[in-house]
C-alpha cells in the first residue's frame, strides 16, 4: 500500500511540531525518518497511526483519505522504543491480542501465533511474561504483535534504541530482511544515521518539524541538499570552513586565510556569491607530506579500522581519517591533501547546497 | 564477616521490637482482657485479684440479634463505599491523567482543596442535601436521609478527592505507548481502560480499596449523624454507646471484645490485598517493561 502525506501539520499549543510535511511513500518501500531528537519524527508517525489528529493536511493510504479513521481501522502495526508489551499478559496473549479483539477462533490464533513466532524465533517464549524477557526478546515479541495482523503499513519508532550495540546490528539486518521478505510498506523513525542509511530504501531527513530531503541513502550522502544534511549524515561528520572563490585564468580557486585550494572543473558551484562554505568529509582528506597545507595533530582517536585525527590549521579545526599503521601522534605536523572532487559548497546564509538543488 | 551480619540483623530486630512493643502490648492487652473478668497489667485476674478469672461473658454481645444487623450495616456501608470509590476514582483518574479537556487543571486543584475540608464543616449542608433527595420518589427511599444508601453516597463523595488523586497518580505512571499499542491493536477507549490500563494500577486499586474499606468500616460521624437509629446504626456508634452510657460503669472487657470484633474484617481484608500493597513500595509490577 502506498502512503501519501500532504501538507501534514501538527501544533502543540504555539509550537509547531510538524510543519507542512509532504511525502510520497511507494508500496513496499522502507522509509526512514531521520533527524535529531525533538524534530517531529514521532509526532509524524503517530499522526500516520491515527493516535494524533493532524491540525492540517492529509494522510492518504492507497487512495483512501484516512485522517478521520480510527487507529484500529487503519490496518497498521507499530513497534515502540519502549516495546510497550502488555505486562500482565503472556507473550502468546500479547501477540494474539489483536486477533482476540477481532473475535477470531482459538485455532486460528494458535496457527497465526505459530507462524509469527517461527518468523521471529520466539516459539519457546510464548508462555512467559514480558517481564521475564530480555530487551531483544521483548522487541521481537513486539514485532510479532505488529506482524500478526498482516498490516499494510508497519511503523517503527526507534525500536532498537534501548538495545545494546551488538544486538542492534543483528536486529537491524533482521528487521530489514523481514520487511523485504514480507514486502510490507514501512516507516522507520530513528535519530541514528547509520540505522537510516543501512536499512532504508529512502531517507526522509527532518529538522525542526520540516522535511529537509527525501532520497536514497547514497544520494543523501553524496549530494546533501543542505548543510544540515551534510552535517547529520556521515560519520565522522563533515568538516566545514568559509572560503572565498576567485577565478585564476581557467581555474577556480578557493581562498582560506591559511591556504588556497584548486577546484575541480566538474565541481564548481552553479550559483551563489563569492563567499561560500566549503565542506569536505574526513575520509576525503589524505595525508601528503609534500602538501603545502600543514596541520598540527591535536588528538588521535582510534576507531579500530581507522584513526580519527583532530587537527588544527591556524584557528581552523579539521578532522581526518588516517591509517592506524602510520602511527600518528598528537603534536605531529602533517601535510593535508583535500580531494577537490569531493568538495561540497553551501550558501553561508541559507545553508542551501550550491551544487545540488 | 558472617558474625557481623548476624549482629546487624539482631540489632535491627531489637530496634523493631523496641519501637513496636507499645503497639504489640496494647493489642495483647486487648486480646487478654476480652477473655478475662478484669486485668491487672497484662495479667488476667478474677474479682478478688487472683490470677485466673477466665470468662466468655465479654463476648456475650455476639448472642444478641442486634449486633449482627449492625455488623451487616457496617459491612454494607464499607463494601458499597469501597466499590463506589474504586469505580468512580479509577474512571475519573484515567480521564484526568489522559484526556485533555477544558477545566482539567481547575478541577484537579479544586479536588485537592475539597480534600482539605474536614467533613464536620459540611454536616449541616449535607443534611439539607439528604432531605432534598428524600423528597425524590424512588431515589429518596434508597439514598435519602436516614438510609444506608444516603450514608454511602456521602461517604463516597468525601472519599473521592483522595481516590481520584491517587488513581490519577497511578495512571500517570503507565506508559502512553502501552495505550497507543492497545488502540492500534483494535481496542476502543473503554476496552483499553479496562483491559490494559486498570491491570497496570492494581497496587493502587488495592491501596485505595483498603483505605476506603477501613474508612467505611470505622466511620462514625456520618452514620451517627444521618442514621436516626443512632447507637444501633453501625459498629462504631454501638461502641460509642458502650463507652458513654451513664447508667452503668464502663465495662472495659466488653468494650475490648467489641473493639477486637470490629478489627477482624480489617485484618482479613488486609491479608487479601497486602500482596498488591507491598508492590507499591517495591517499585510496582512492571518488571522491566
Ligand atoms: N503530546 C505532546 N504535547 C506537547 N508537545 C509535544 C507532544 N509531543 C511532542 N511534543 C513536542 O513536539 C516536538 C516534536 O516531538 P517528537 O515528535 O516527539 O520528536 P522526535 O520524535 O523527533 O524526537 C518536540 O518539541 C516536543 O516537545
Ligand atoms: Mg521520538
Amino acid at each position: 500500500m502506498d502512503v501519501k502525506l500532504k501538507n501534514l501539520t501538527k501544533k502543540f499549543g504555539a509550537e509547531t511540531a510538524v510543519d507542512k510535511m509532504n511525502l510520497d511513500i511507494k508500496d513496499g518501500e522502507f522509509v526512514a525518518f531521520l533527524g535529531p531528537s525533538g524534530c517531529g519524527k514521532t509526532t509524524t508517525l503517530l499522526m500516520t497511526a491515527g493516535i494524533y489528529k493532524p491540525d492540517n493536511g492529509e494522510i492518504i493510504f492507497g487512495d483512501r483519505l484516512v485522517n478521520k479513521v480510527q487507529p484500529k481501522d487503519r490496518n497498521i502495526g507499530m513497534v515502540f522504543q519502549s516495546y510497550a508489551l502488555y505486562p500482565h499478559m503472556s507473550v502468546y496473549e500479547n501477540i494474539v491480542f489483536s486477533m482476540k479483539l477481532q473475535k477470531k477462533s482459538k485455532k486460528e490464533m494458535m496457527l497465526e501465533a505459530d507462524r509469527v513466532a517461527g518468523l521471529l524465533g520466539i516459539g519457546t517464549l510464548l508462555k512467559r511474561k514480558p517481564g521475564q524477557l530480555s530487551g531483544g526478546q521483548q522487541q521481537r515479541v513486539a514485532l510479532g504483535r505488529a506482524l500478526i495482523k498482516k498490516p499494510e503499513l508497519l511503523l517503527f519508532d526507534e525500536p532498537l534504541s534501548n538495545l545494546d550495540a551488538r544486538l542492534r546490528i543483528t536486529m537491524r539486518s533482521e528487521i530489514k530482511r523481514l520487511q523485504r521478505d514480507l514486502g510490507i510498506t514501512s516507516i522507520y523513525v530513528t535519530h541514528d544515521q547509520v540505522e537510516a542509511m543501512t536499512m532504508a530504501d529512502r531517507v526522509a531527513v527532518m529538522k525542526d518539524g520540516k522535511l529537509q530531503a527525501f532520497m536514497p541513502p547514497v544520494e543523501l550522502h553524496e549530494k546533501p541538499r543542505t548543510k544540515f544534511i551534510a552535517q547529520f549524515v556521515g560519520n565522522p561528520p563533515m568538516n566545514f570552513f568559509d572560503v572565498e572563490l576567485k577565478s585564476e585564468g581557467q581555474n577556480m580557486q578557493a581562498f582560506h586565510s591559511k591556504f588556497t585550494l584548486n577546484l575541480d572543473s566538474g565541481r564548481i558551484p552553479g550559483r551563489g556569491g563569492k563567499n561560500v562554505v566549503l565542506g569536505i568529509r574526513p575520509e576525503d582528506i589524505a595525508i601528503d607530506p609534500s602538501s603545502d597545507i600543514k596541520a598540527e595533530i591535536l588528538i588521535v582517536e582510534p576507531l579500530g579500522r581507522d584513526d580519527l585525527l583532530q587537527c588544527r590549521i591556524g584557528d581552523l579545526d579539521i578532522s581526518i581519517l588516517a591509517d592506524p599503521k602510520e602511527k600518528h601522534r598528537s603534536g605531529d605536523m602533517i601535510g593535508l591533501d583535500m580531494d577537490s572532487r569531493s568538495f561540497q559548497f553551501f550558501d553561508p546564509e541559507s545553508d542551501q547546497s550550491l551544487l545540488w538543488y | 564477616m558472617k558474625l557481623k551480619r548476624d549482629n546487624f540483623t539482631l540489632l535491627s530486630v531489637l530496634t523493631l521490637i523496641i519501637f513496636t512493643a507499645p503497639i504489640i502490648l496494647g493489642y495483647l492487652w486487648l486480646f487478654i482482657s476480652t477473655f478475662s473478668e478484669r486485668t491487672y497489667g497484662l495479667k488476667p485476674v478474677d474479682v478478688d485479684g487472683n490470677l485466673g478469672g477466665f470468662t466468655l461473658k465479654n463476648w456475650a454481645f455476639l448472642a444478641e440479634p442486634d449486633i449482627w444487623l449492625i455488623t451487616l450495616n457496617t459491612f454494607l456501608l464499607a463494601t458499597f463505599l469501597t466499590m463506589g470509590v474504586l469505580l468512580i476514582s479509577s474512571l475519573a483518574g484515567y480521564a484526568l491523567s489522559r484526556v485533555n479537556f477544558r477545566g482539567r487543571k481547575t478541577f484537579l486543584s479544586m479536588t485537592l482543596i475539597l480534600h482539605a475540608f474536614p467533613s464536620v464543616t459540611l454536616l449541616i449542608a449535607i443534611y439539607f442535601v439528604l432531605r432534598f433527595i428524600s423528597d425524590i420518589p424512588l431515589l429518596g427511599a434508597l439514598f435519602g436521609y436516614n438510609t444506608i444508601g444516603g450514608v454511602v453516597l456521602i461517604s463516597i463523595a468525601l472519599q473521592l478527592p483522595l481516590g481520584i488523586w491517587l488513581m490519577k497518580g497511578f495512571f500517570d505512571g503507565v506508559s502512553w505507548d502501552l495505550e497507543r499499542a492497545a488502540l492500534i491493536d483494535g481496542c476502543s477507549r473503554w476496552r483499553c481502560w479496562w483491559q490494559i490500563m486498570v491491570p497496570q494500577i492494581k497496587p493502587g486499586l488495592a491501596a485505595l480499596s483498603i483505605f476506603s474499606f477501613m474508612t467505611g468500616w470505622s466511620s462514625f460521624l456520618i452514620p451517627y449523624t444521618f442514621l436516626t437509629k443512632g447507637n444501633k446504626a453501625v459498629l462504631s456508634t454501638y461502641l460509642n454507646a458502650m463507652m458513654s452510657s451513664d447508667t452503668v460503669s464502663i465495662q472495659y472487657g466488653i468494650l475490648a471484645a467489641i473493639g477486637l470484633f470490629q478489627l477482624i474484617p480489617i485484618l482479613l481484608f488486609y491479608s487479601f490485598t497486602q500482596k498488591y500493597l507491598m508492590k507499591i513500595f517495591s517499585g510496582g509490577s512492571h518488571g522491566g517493561v
